[in-house]
């Protein structure tokens, strides 16, 4: 038998603290404000990827649509590029609210499964924290691993091409001061 | 308030006014009643629902002859509205109208303040003021003053000759001024009009000849304002005439001076065209111009640039018209009004690179397209792109500069029915497919949204989105060669790239570039966008803050020609009705000086912005002519020995007002 | 006034891997220019795009140690890489915009002593400011020796380098680099590509999705007859030139276009050794530049 989806959105099924939240953070507080006419869209280079187009995200943060905003694929698509904030007629920072949505979605571990952005962005976070610098060999290293080891098989022959160049190689490159800079991100954690 | 003067027993009566809700909503009206009866001087504290109306304003009328009142305070609205409306009554009881004194306990208390209990502190405090203040208020007799008849009218788009021709119809003179060598404005460059497509210079054309063959206009065209001095029902006002180097009078628009120039083909932007044309040094605008007279650019004439020029076009004229030694010329007239109908300025699209405007050639801006499609344009009303082409399709984009913060905020409010229009004609001319680009659709006017569904028969592809790029980048090869639009079709929720042959930006309107000096001029305010501002938005749309002086047309916001006309004919009502009175009363609060205690120090001469104050050699001291004098109080704020005083504002009404409010 | 301020050079953490061809050439650049900005001590990465993502606050601060830094020494900051320029230059005026972050912010300076030496007055600037607002065009062009005519170049912005906080260009159509670019004698390319998005971390990430952007702007070079591309940003240099052949295998397309970053064509004009330009580090060689025919 055939299923049909239902679609229907009841108000009891909206989280308007969710869009409370998104107005308090730096940057966001110009939500309200879109006039829905598609120029981050348009502006965007990813949207047509997207499972939903920014003016929508847009659209259903400002009601309240929490469970489908945060298991989006949109808010990690986005490259954060600025085209769009930068065009927005109202001045919205809509780079600012993607960035927004990609933390609650970490911390509530809304985002989709195994999708490997994410993985790259908390892979990068650790590594900066600890060292204070990134190691590019390193990072990839660490996503490939956690994404599948396949990857790292079939990425060997492009990997050995940049060695050869001298635009990869395996010395870690950290900080000195490390102890301040754990003391620094600890306080504004806090 | 020990120190009254003693004219006889002071009678205050107090007035407290609802408003409806509006202030008995916020303000414990009955704890203010009760409060303002216990206030010196007060023989009676009343409370009514709405002061303004005829039963409130006999209630004020009854006490004064029944309780023998002499000073009188009303607590409502702003003096704005109504302090006109109380002084009236006054007047009406036998009671010098400037006994009275009003308290906004509305805009300055009821709206603004959260907490009822504050409201009915503050309300209290500002009766107070008043009551204080009002003891103090003396008997004042206004003075009357000559109307002057005659009208000018700044601009000679449709609206300044709306205005102009409902003036000098009803026997007053007008002087109409134009800065370009033409009336007509931007009308005058159109073909059809929304949403009736009647043919934009037949009904306009008509008008221009009426203004030309007036009796009671006098059209000064390529001139402009230079100064403007007097006040209501006496301005005196400068005039630049500038040196159009042809005879106006002796010129009969024959071309024959235009045949004969060196340049044997236009050469430079005609303005006129949008620059889709060229034209020689001396040209005629538009064959159906008034007045219908050449000019000279002296920019690109050869004979003002090298002075070694043949001067054919003077040979060529049998009449003796050209003059290359005119100088500009400053004529000064006398008027009792000034309408100001300056008109817009359409925005620049190039400040949006991603439209490609002026990089790519296929791009225009909607006022090229109407010269385009004019049967008197430069291709004779053929839609045919730079390189000769027809279009096979078009996209329209709608809000270019408008609705946009990076820009201008405002809607435009003409863009979406004249691109509807353009679609139209484009349509019709080229068979093209047609594009249109919007984010709302706004069609309000009368047959305006039955246009649209027109236009939606008509089988024009509307599409909601704002365009994010115009490219000539090709990813497919249907899109090589063409302009691809970008675009989030927002009820599809999908991007699109649509290729395109010509690209139409409907740019919005934007205040004229030098308003500011135009109103510096007239000493009227503008809103910070740039526009005129208006006395009241709904209810003196046309009358400004410098009485005498009204405004038309889109200089006060953008606007399509149905209300430029009606508000232009609105404005010439308003001058109508002032100049038939004849005479004007002038508010008594002008300021004197008290010759006694004048140093003849000179410091209010240079700060009275209305050159009101002249020094006397023989006596030594400022004097302020009462007749120039506006009220604003600068020379009694800035006289150091407290010479200047000011009727209305005397300093013991001040400092009573000032103790009232903060004892 | 500010007083004539000096710089340090901020390199982040790309140009120490992937793109030591940018460090090696725009530090001989500069020495050639007699222009002086030594590294910023113990600088730490700018958090990039990534630890925005997680953690707002943290990502302010990383960024804002470095600031704090630079301002101890009065110095201004000179740095390279788009994103660590955008990340900086955010931060910056987020703590000045925002008391909310301003307060977390300078709790953190205050605990590793850095509080008293930042008051938000140092300026982050792109190497490309520099050399057209401090060095100036016609000093640069008096000191070239080896004009680049015949050259076709499509100068490529990127994204973060001119949106949203850059001041010394316009963010939708930005000219500098066409200009400085022009000065070598080489003809640059109009494009309405040139400050699109290259992909970013997309490439590394989603390739499919990644690789098709930077696939673009090759394609839109090769159409408009690029003989190659010149970037300010690593990333973008990377993406464009370390994936093509890959590009190619997907997208069916013959490309090998040279990509190269702005300060190596500058040091070509000033003849400065190709070693110290980095070109070793060229997986696409730029043969165009040193073909006899343009001497």
């Amino acid at each position: 038998m055939e299923t049909y989806v239902r679609t229907i959105k009841y108000e009891k099924e909206l989280d308007r603290s969710f869009t409370k939240e998104i107005l308090s953070i730096p940057g966001c507080e110009g939500l309200t404000n879109c006039i829905q006419c598609g120029t981050c869209s348009g502006t965007c280079p990813v949207s047509i990827y997207m499972d939903y187009p920014p003016r929508r995200i847009i659209a259903m943060v400002r009601e309240g649509f929490k469970d489908e905003v945060l298991s989006s694929k949109t808010i990690w698509l986005c490259a954060s590029c600025y085209a769009c904030t930068v065009e927005c007629p109202q001045n919205i920072k809509i780079t600012d609210i993607m960035y927004a949505l990609k933390r609650i979605a970490m911390r509530e571990r809304r985002y989709p499964k195994g999708f490997p952005i994410p993985i790259l962005a908390k892979a990068f976070f650790d590594i900066v924290s600890n060292k204070g610098r990134q190691t590019e060999s390193k990072l990839v290293m660490n996503v490939w691993l956690k994404i599948s080891l396949l990857k790292i098989l079939k990425n060997s022959l492009f990997g050995l091409k940049l060695l050869r160049k001298g635009k990869l190689h395996f010395k870690e490159e950290k900080i000195k001061d490390r102890e301040s800079l754990k003391l620094l991100l600890e306080e504004v954690k806090k | 308030m020990d120190k009254i003067k003693g004219n006889g027993e002071i009678r205050v009566g107090v007035y407290i006014c609802h408003c409806g809700t509006n202030i008995a909503g916020r303000v414990n009206i009955k704890e203010v009643v009760e409060f303002a009866s216990k206030l010196p001087y007060v023989v009676v504290s009343r409370e009514y629902k709405y002061m303004c109306s005829d039963p409130g304003q006999e209630l004020i009328k009854n006490d004064i002859k029944e309780l023998k009142l002499n000073r009188i305070v009303v607590a409502s609205c702003s003096p704005h509205l109504h302090e006109h409306t109380f002084r009236k009554a006054c007047e009406d009881a036998g009671l010098n109208p400037f006994n009275f004194q009003m308290a906004n306990i509305r805009e300055h208390v009821s709206w603004v303040t959260k907490e009822s209990k504050e409201a009915t502190e503050k309300a209290k405090a500002m009766v107070r003021a008043a009551v204080y203040r009002v003891v103090f208020h003396e008997s004042l007799e206004r003075k009357s003053q000559e109307i002057n008849p005659n009208v000018l009218v700044i601009g000679g788009g449709i609206a300044g000759i709306s205005a102009s021709l409902v003036v000098a119809d009803s026997g007053k003179k007008v002087y109409l001024v134009e800065r370009e060598p033409s009336i007509g404005g931007h009308m005058a460059k159109f073909d059809k009009t929304f949403p009736t497509l009647d043919c934009a210079s037949c009904i306009l054309t008509p008008k221009m000849t009426q203004v030309k063959d007036h009796p009671n206009i006098e059209l000064f065209t390529y001139s402009e304002i230079e100064e403007v001095d007097g006040y209501v029902g006496n301005f005196k006002v400068k005039i630049r005439k500038r040196a159009r180097y042809v005879d106006v009078e002796k010129c009969v628009g024959c071309y024959a001076c235009i045949e004969a120039c060196v340049y044997k083909e236009g050469k430079f932007p005609d303005e006129f065209n949008e620059g889709l044309s060229k034209r020689k040094p001396i040209y005629i605008p538009f064959p159906q111009a008034v007045p219908l007279a050449a000019v000279i650019d002296p920019a690109t004439c050869i004979q003002f640039l090298s002075g070694k020029c043949k001067r054919s076009c003077q040979q060529a004229c049998e009449r003796g018209a050209i003059d290359f030694d005119m100088r500009d010329e400053i004529v000064e007239v006398q008027v009792g009004a000034i309408i100001v109908a300056t008109g817009f300025k359409t925005f620049d699209p190039s400040r949006i690179p991603q439209y490609g405007y002026g990089r790519y050639q296929n791009v225009y801006k909607s006022i090229e397209i109407e010269r385009l499609v004019n049967s008197s344009g430069p291709t004779g009303g053929e839609v045919i792109l730079r390189d000769g082409r027809k279009p096979q399709s078009v996209g329209i984009i709608h809000c270019v500069g408008s609705r946009d913060k990076n820009y201008n905020i405002w809607c435009s409010r003409v863009c979406c029915m004249y691109s509807l229009k353009l679609a139209h004609l484009i349509k019709e001319r080229t068979h093209a497919e047609v594009y249109c680009f919007y984010i709302d659709m706004r069609t309000p006017g009368k047959g305006y949204e039955e246009f649209y569904h027109k236009l939606m028969e008509e089988g024009v592809h509307f599409i909601r989105g704002k365009v994010a790029e115009v490219t000539d980048w090709a990813i497919t090869p249907e899109e090589e060669g063409k302009l691809v639009i970008r675009v989030e079709d927002t009820l599809i929720g999908v991007v699109r790239r649509i290729p395109v042959d010509m690209v139409v930006l409907a740019v919005g309107l934007e205040p004229q570039p030098d308003a500011d000096e135009i109103r510096r001029l007239l000493n009227i305010s503008c809103s910070k966008e740039g526009w005129f501002l208006e006395r009241h938005p709904k209810l003196a749309p046309v009358s400004t803050f410098t009485d005498g002086v009204f405004i038309a047309g889109a200089c006060q916001g953008p606007k399509d020609i149905p209300d430029t006309v009606a508000q232009a004919e609105a404005a010439a009502a308003e001058a109508l009705s002032l100049i038939d009175r004849k005479k004007i009363e002038l508010e008594p609060n002008t300021a004197w000086i008290d010759e006694e205690k004048c140093s003849g120090c000179h410091i209010c001469i240079g700060l009275c912005p209305y050159s009101a104050i002249s020094y006397n050699e023989e006596r030594k001291i400022a004097v302020i002519n009462e007749a120039l004098c506006k009220g604003c109080g600068v020379c009694v704020a800035a006289c150091p020995s407290k010479a200047a005083q000011q009727r209305l504002f005397l300093d013991d009404q001040i400092y009573a007002e000032i103790e009232g409010a903060l004892l | 006034m500010r007083e004539n301020r000096k710089y340090f050079y901020y390199p982040g953490c790309s140009l120490k891997g992937t793109s030591l061809a940018y460090e090696k050439s725009l530090l001989a650049v500069f020495k050639y220019l007699g222009f002086e900005a030594p590294e910023l001590p113990d600088w730490n990465c700018c958090g990039a795009t990534s630890y925005m993502s997680i953690d707002e606050m943290s990502a302010f601060s990383l960024a804002v140690r470095n600031l704090a830094i630079a301002e101890k020494e009065k110095r201004d900051i000179v740095a390279p890489c788009s994103a660590c320029y955008m990340v900086l230059n955010k931060a910056k005026k987020y703590v000045e915009e925002y008391e909310g972050v301003k307060d977390v912010i300078f709790k953190g300076l205050e605990k590793i002593g850095l509080k008293e030496h930042f008051k938000g007055d140092v300026k982050v600037r792109h190497p490309l400011d520099i050399f057209i607002n401090e060095i100036g065009i016609e000093n640069i062009k008096a000191k070239i020796k080896r004009k680049l005519n015949g050259v076709r170049v499509f100068s490529y912005y990127g994204c973060l380098l001119v949106r949203p906080f850059t001041d010394f260009d316009n963010p939708r159509y930005p000219t500098m680099l066409d200009n400085l670019v022009s000065a070598t004698g080489a003809e640059t390319i109009e494009s309405a590509l040139k400050t699109k998005c290259c992909g970013g971390s997309l490439t590394g990430t989603l390739e499919n999705v990644g690789l098709r952007l930077s696939y673009l702007i090759l394609k839109e070079a090769k159409r408009k007859g690029a003989h190659l591309i010149v970037t300010v940003c690593p990333l973008c240099q990377f993406n464009l030139e370390a994936y093509q052949d890959r590009m190619e295998k997907i997208f069916h397309d013959k490309l090998g276009i040279p990509v190269i970053f702005f300060t190596q064509i500058l040091g070509v004009a000033f003849e400065i050794d190709g070693k110290e330009l980095g070109f070793n580090h060229s997986l696409i060689y730029p043969d165009i530049l040193y073909q006899k025919a343009l001497v």
